[in-house]
């Protein structure tokens, strides 16, 4: 049967950089002469559940686009002190569910596949092995029958735990989540925050652009409030307050 | 009726002399290369480009026709025109590329802007080539409408080894271009060459295009980019299984689209090869066993 990987059976490679923290230093970014980030300077915690929160606009997607380099970008991006660019083996994205077309010829069991796309390496076929490692990614997101459907065919729940599939395949130290909570199911929403939970467990990075502040301080250590720029950074009771909240929305809100 | 019968069952077991045997298997072996090429175009959403690129292929053969009748040549000789219409074909694409990645103009105004600019091109320098008396006009007769029926065995055995090539160097790389054609943000995020793949697949295509050209003829060369896939996509939600119905369905299109054009003697190859095509895809429309309208399960 499909066995579930044990917490303390996650490679080593997990915890010995724990040291290596993710630091931006001076990021900006503008789309044709309009500033969507402006002088990010921001230190991620080494480990645990990070939100990223602020108004529409904010550039909370924006931050963590640039980051993985998928947009262009100024400023310094470094993990452990090296450029990003030479940490890419230890991180992982997983996409706004919508940024797809779902109609693509796949299974779910496919798309988690592609996560393990460059370890295979160049010229092979991905193999029984990583198709079982697959599998049982797709039963830790609880889709193990669902592991030969194609993606259009799944709720948006069940599509958006094929993309954290996806990226726990990756087996990355620091992963970046784009809205994985944002239009899922209850059912869904409990398992992805369990496995946010055992990531947090096994000493990895968890960096989360969220949209509901109603649930920040239960479920995130820290937060990086954006407005543009950097509004408030740091553990969730002493960065997420009204003071810091009215400054990014503009309006004074209750937490 | 009959007699049409009786020909065309006389080409397709092989029986009508070893050139037409032989044109049709190196039809063939090009049509599966250009439907397993044309189904990563597809579902990358970059079949315009093929498109583009055909296009654009005419001021290369009607370049390359006036240069020769300038320095005196004949311009059937050595390939000439083929050597036109690759030159226009790699620098439209170097075109789209370039054009594409401005800001102000985006891929699918480059891709329509240099399938318009060369096809206008190509008509000035075809009104050109028409004025003139010198050089005998039947070889570019064969590119712009294809005639399958004038191959010589070398060129069915080129294009056979070039098919081969292409299913090689998409197969190698499969899994990443499926990777890519999902989901290119993640691609490139999992250390994927992204940008260096897209222009494989580009390349691939536009080979597969001008290879195409003496059997299609430049306008229609490009149905077997696109076609096959399309047809393919109706049979399969698995990305390997629909590129290897999209290489047979180009074959079988290929193949009978010679064999019938070398049985109607009138017809040119490539209008039969389209025909042939777009009868499978409505066939696939209808009773495509993952998403047909009829037999389809969604």
């Amino acid at each position: 049967m499909l066995a579930r990987t044990p917490p303390d059976a996650m490679p080593v490679a997990a915890r010995t950089h724990v040291r290596d923290r993710l630091v931006v230093e001076g990021l900006s970014v503008s789309y044709r002469g309009v500033p969507a980030l402006i002088d990010v300077t921001w230190s991620a915690p080494a480990t645990g559940l990070t939100a990223i929160v602020g108004p529409n606009g904010a550039g909370k997607s924006t931050l963590i686009k640039a980051i993985l380099g998928l947009v262009p970008s100024t400023g310094r991006i470094t993990v452990g002190g090296r450029p990003f660019d030479e940490a890419r083996d230890i991180t992982a994205y997983v996409p706004q569910r919508a940024s797809v077309d779902w109609d693509f010829p796949a299974t779910a069991l496919d798309v988690v596949l592609q996560g393990m796309v460059r370890e295979t390496g160049w010229f092979r076929a991905y193999g029984k092995a990583r198709r079982d490692r697959a599998l049982s990614l797709l039963d830790r997101v609880g889709l193990a029958d669902l592991s030969g459907r194609q993606i259009g065919q799944m709720s948006g729940g069940q599509q958006q735990r094929v993309f954290l599939a996806r990226g726990l395949a990756r087996d990355a130290r620091i992963l970046f989540l784009d809205e994985p909570l944002a239009g899922v199911d209850a059912a869904s929403e409990r398992i992805i925050l369990d496995v946010f939970d055992a990531l947090e467990r096994d000493g990895r990075l968890v960096i989360c652009v969220h949209h509901d502040l109603g649930t920040v301080a239960e479920r995130f250590r820290d937060v990086l409030v954006l407005n543009k720029k950097v509004i408030a950074a740091g553990p969730t009771g002493e960065a997420f307050t009204p003071q810091v909240l009215a400054r990014a929305y503009g309006v004074p809100l209750a937490v | 009726m009959d007699r049409f019968l009786a020909d065309l069952l006389r080409v397709l077991t092989f029986d009508a002399g070893f050139n037409t045997s032989v044109v049709m298997l190196g039809s063939a072996a090009l049509g599966c290369a250009a439907g397993a090429a044309g189904t990563f175009a597809m579902l990358r959403g970059r079949t315009l480009v093929s498109d583009a690129v055909a296009h654009a292929t005419l001021p290369g053969i009607a370049g390359a026709f006036l240069v020769a009748a300038l320095i005196g040549r004949q311009p059937r000789e050595a390939g000439w025109l083929m050597g036109g219409a690759a030159i226009a074909a790699f620098l439209s694409l170097a075109a789209i590329e370039w054009l594409g990645r401005r800001p102000k103009v985006g891929p699918d105004t480059a891709t329509a802007a240099v399938l318009a600019c060369g096809f206008g091109l190509g008509l000035a320098l075809m009104s050109l080539v028409q004025t003139l008396t010198v050089g005998r006009q039947a070889g570019l007769e064969t590119l712009l409408f294809g005639s399958a029926a004038g191959m010589l065995p070398g060129e069915a055995y080129a294009m056979a080894a070039l098919a081969a090539l292409v299913l090689l160097v998409i197969g190698a790389v499969l899994k990443e271009l499926s990777a890519v054609a999902f989901d290119p943000d993640f691609a490139l995020t999992a250390g994927l060459p992204v940008a260096r793949l897209d222009a494989l697949v580009a390349l691939v295509c536009a080979v597969v295009v001008v290879a195409a050209l003496p059997i299609a003829g430049f306008v229609l060369a490009v149905a077997l980019v696109v076609i096959p896939p399309a047809a393919a996509r109706f049979w399969s939600d698995r990305a390997g299984i629909v590129v290897s119905i999209a290489a047979a369905i180009g074959a079988v299109s290929a193949f009978s689209g010679a064999a019938l054009s070398a049985v109607l003697s009138d017809t040119p190859t490539g209008p039969a090869i389209v025909l042939v095509a777009a009868a499978i895809f409505t066939m696939s429309l209808l009773f495509g066993r993952a998403r047909g309208l009829v037999a389809g399960r969604a």
